[in-house]
């Protein structure tokens, strides 16, 4: 039974012969419906400074024929908005005829539980946690002159329903918590900011005062910022640290390999299958099936269910991510990573958690190896050209490297690189793989999607790093 | 097509009425209703067709001094009283803050003015894949164009902001934007770059040959870029990025950020913050503009304001809740500038160019490298070399660095200003900024 034809004046049977006469002359395409719940309560300055509660409901109807994809959405669930959008999209594609392809693999596998966030935790205790965060983070003395923190938590329920009264339902939690913190010492004032998350219920990651280990990493953070000097200006070694930044990854190549962009042939990948994109020792995936984490989904978008899909294995350039369009043109199959924003968006070929896997050598390994050059611990957010392959990454936590010793820290700089040779630059890689903290979102044609990523620790012989120390 | 106001005030009324019985002391709402149609184009051929139909109420309620808000998108009656009951519960709960509250009445806007933001002409479909194949083919007349890609939207709006104070007022407006994406390629490299228009009337639309003609353009210009050494040089913003050094102030000079201290502009109001040459303004009452408006987000009436006078630092962007912790009365900020936008300099475009023997020209940056806080400041760019006033050759896979506070004291200005976006500024220079390449 489908909850939402409940309080309108269609059913889901009126529905699906909607759909099904809609797309009888399309090569795919379906309906996609959405409930999405979401939460937002931010302590700010001392007091709670917002609480807000979101409630979005409607449909995507698409139909897809050949490399044209025609959309319609809406918030309005009803025969005649249905109707509308469906004369709407055969109009589009009414010169067009194609082949409906029914096969939709099915899965019995669930990595998140079926958990609303937002209820299973009362709206006090949320109010309470935020002022004892303050509280915790303002009694470690006068230096601390702001402290934000924030809930964010969602419960989205989807169903898709495709010709011949396919349907495929997911129901996917998803939660947030954020610290961020000013500390202001002599005048000089730099921030923190620490967060976890992932698709479980807050108190899973809160839980025996752990809230209280994310405000000290963004206090760490912040107070090693204050001694920070400026940063180098130039080409160096670049030792990057395991966990989160590997979003170098996610930028540098991960978007590159993108079944869209590989079809259009507008990535600097587009034609590298088959060959070295690495150094020997490197192997990317793009795993969706981790249990709990921010970017794993049960099934994608477009009903797909995900999968761990081999990028780059050894060196060598295996797989792109795909989804059902771009992977029927391109001959191949969905690698379920079909997806979007919501109701409101078309799918595209995403990433999901994107992980670089473990080698041989230790961290201390490779600092003792640079003479010159910078060690990287944490980022914030980073951006690509994917057709040019240059992209970028700022640091928000950094230290020199001299003689194969750790120095001061350094003041947040953008490293930026080429996509397809950074990965030759990579001469050792760590046995120290670690997940982010799940906190990562990427934005790609104006579409947010939660996202995770891993990397060991690596040392990257070559890459600029844009501070204003010459 | 577009719901009137009528439909759209009702639930507003709606709204407040149901909050106040179940206890709210003060109400706010907006209620949008938005209707968008998207084609765009590939290669010549259609690639998608996109239409949206959204609706949308937001709904603060307040209970003395305790707030708190809901948003949905569903309208039905049955679905609004549920959350209105939702978003009561959440307010009672919530600590209070003295800083709540609604606009002060005087502070709100009394008359609507015709700004001339909405035109009603329906661009149906098939003239807008009209439109796109133009942008196409002029596009792609040069045969080291290798991939193109353009899109028309069309968007119409229509919205009600009102409070329980008894203010009430929206009106309809209307957006199109059409833009080209080129992909040039030679020896197995490519590069890409874009044209953009955006207008509130269909008759100001850019034609199509040029949006075509300028992505190409660009995008071959860009081709087979170096790398250059690193070293302190003047660098040149074009236009197109130029206007981020203005987001970058209306950042550093937010309510909120000056209120909870975390701008390196704090305490600097009165004082220079530009070399004195230099005025930058806030236009909320430009007929079809882009950024303009009527009131603000909180209905308060909103007027041009000299932000930068002189190079001093005259105004802050004030909305009411930060205005009351900074003892200010809101200027109509909340939700930020309207058409902001640099007083135009003296030197032209070629003279600019030829102040200095050498600078580094700037056409496009990437990552999110700036810091409010510090004023810290490093990007990724690309662009080209100036060499004796002429573009030389294209650079790429560099990084740009300074600091706000000494970019903003070392800036001149051109005198080409253009009014193509809600934010606007003349092709600009920097004296001495770090830049990081081999």
């Amino acid at each position: 039974m489908s909850n939402f034809f409940k309080e309108t004046d269609i059913d889901t049977s009126q529905a699906e012969a909607i759909v099904t006469e809609t797309l009888k002359n399309c090569d795919d395409g379906e309906l996609y419906l959405e409930n999405h719940k979401s939460e937002s309560i931010v302590l700010d300055d001392n007091k709670i400074k917002s609480s807000t509660y979101n409630s979005d409901q409607g449909y995507g109807f698409r139909a897809v024929t050949g490399e044209v994809v025609a959309y319609s959405h809406s918030n309005d669930i009803s025969k005649e908005s249905l109707r509308k959008s469906s004369d709407n999209l055969k109009d589009t594609l009414k010169s067009k005829k194609g082949t409906y392809n029914h096969e939709i693999p099915k899965t019995n596998s669930k990595y998140y539980e079926n958990i609303n966030p937002i209820e299973s935790k009362t709206f006090d205790s949320k109010i309470d946690l935020l002022n004892s965060v303050n509280n915790y983070l303002r009694s470690k003395g006068s230096i601390v002159n702001q402290v934000t923190a924030n809930f964010l938590g969602e419960h989205k329920s989807i169903e898709i329903i495709r010709s011949d009264n396919q349907v495929l339902k997911d129901e996917r939690p998803l939660v947030r918590f954020n610290v961020s913190v000013v500390l202001e010492k002599d005048g000089k004032k730099e921030t923190g900011v620490y967060g976890v998350g992932g698709r479980q219920s807050y108190d899973d990651y809160l839980k025996d005062g752990s809230w209280k280990d994310v405000c000290d990493e963004a206090f760490r953070i912040a107070n090693v910022n204050l001694e920070s000097k400026p940063a180098p200006a130039g080409e160096m070694k670049v030792v990057l640290g395991p966990g989160w930044p590997a979003i170098l990854i996610h930028e540098a190549i991960g978007h590159g390999l993108e079944g869209d962009f590989n079809r259009k042939k507008t990535s600097a990948f587009h034609n590298l299958m088959g060959q070295q994109v690495a150094s020997e020792g490197v192997t990317i995936v793009d795993d969706g099936t981790l249990h709990q984490r921010r970017g794993s989904l049960t099934i994608d978008d477009e009903g797909t269910p995900t999968e761990n899909t081999v990028l780059i294995e050894n060196g060598i350039l295996k797989n792109y991510m795909q989804d059902r369009l771009n992977a029927r043109l391109m001959g191949t199959k969905s690698t379920g990573s079909g997806r979007r924003e919501s109701y409101k968006h078309v799918v595209l070929p995403r990433m999901r958690n994107t992980m670089m896997l473990s080698g041989k050598y230790s961290q201390d390994e490779m600092i003792s190896s640079v003479d010159k050059g910078i060690f990287a611990v944490s980022f914030g957010g980073g951006q690509v050209d994917i057709t040019s392959g240059k992209f970028v990454f700022n640091c928000t936590e950094a230290y020199e490297i001299n003689n194969g010793k750790i120095g001061s820290p350094i003041k947040g700089a953008t490293l930026i690189g080429d996509g397809p040779s950074i990965l030759k630059e990579v001469s050792l890689v760590g046995n120290d793989m670690k997940l982010d903290p799940g906190i990562g979102t990427c934005g790609k044609a104006g579409q947010g999607v939660p996202v995770g990523v891993a990397q060991p620790s690596i040392l990257i012989n070559k890459m600029t790093v844009g501070g204003t120390k010459l | 097509m577009i719901r009137d106001q009528e439909f759209l005030r009702d639930i507003a009324s709606y709204c407040i009425e149901n909050s106040k019985k179940l206890g709210a002391t003060d109400v706010g709402v907006k209620v949008i209703h938005s209707v968008s149609e998207n084609v765009s184009f590939r290669n010549k051929k259609l690639d998608e067709s996109n239409r949206a139909d959204s609706f949308a109420v937001n709904l603060t309620t307040y209970i003395e001094k305790k707030k708190s808000s809901i948003n949905s998108s569903d309208l039905s009656k049955s679905n609004l009283e549920k959350l209105i009951e939702r978003c009561i519960d959440a307010t009672k709960i919530t600590p209070s803050d003295e800083n709540n509250s609604l606009p002060d009445k005087d502070l709100m806007s009394k008359e609507i003015r015709d700004l001339n933001l909405y035109d009603e002409t329906h661009y149906p479909n098939d003239k807008k894949i009209e439109f796109l194949k133009n942008v196409e083919e002029t596009a792609s007349t040069d045969e080291k164009i290798v991939n193109t890609e353009a899109g028309f939207t069309e968007n119409k709006n229509n919205f009600i902001l009102a409070n329980s104070n008894g203010f009430l007022g929206g009106y309809k407006t209307s957006n199109f934007s059409s833009s080209c994406v080129a992909v040039s390629r030679i020896n197995g490299a490519m590069e890409r770059d874009y044209e953009f228009g955006s207008t509130r009337f269909l008759e100001d639309m850019m034609e199509p040959e040029e949006i075509g003609k300028i992505a190409a353009d660009k995008a071959i210009k860009k081709l087979g870029p170096k790398k250059i050494k690193s070293e302190k040089i003047g660098v040149i913003f074009d236009k197109r990025i130029s206007k981020g050094i203005l987001s970058t102030l209306a950042s550093a000079i937010s309510a909120s950020a000056i209120a909870r201290g975390t701008s390196f502009l704090k305490d600097q109001i009165n004082s220079e913050v530009f070399p004195n040459s230099i005025n930058i303004i806030d236009d909320p009452k430009i007929e079809k503009g882009l950024g303009s408006q009527n009131f603000d987000s909180e209905g308060v009436e909103t007027n041009s304001l000299k932000l930068v006078e002189n190079g001093i630092l005259k105004n802050y962007l004030i909305d009411t809740y930060y205005g009351k912790k900074l003892n200010l009365k809101s200027n109509g900020r909340s939700g930020g500038t309207t058409n902001l936008y640099f007083e135009n300099g003296t030197l032209s475009f070629k003279d600019l160019l030829n102040s200095e023997k050498k600078f580094l020209y700037i056409t496009e940056t990437i990552g999110h490298g700036g810091n409010i806080i510090t004023g810290d400041y490093s990007v990724g760019a690309s662009g080209f070399m100036v060499e004796d006033g002429e573009l030389t050759y294209p650079v790429s896979e560099i990084t740009i660095a300074g600091n706000f506070k000494e970019m903003f004291k070392n800036i001149t200005l051109a005198n080409d200003l253009e009014m193509k976006y809600s934010t606007n500024a003349p092709t600009l220079l920097i004296n001495q900024m770090t830049v990081a390449g081999k």
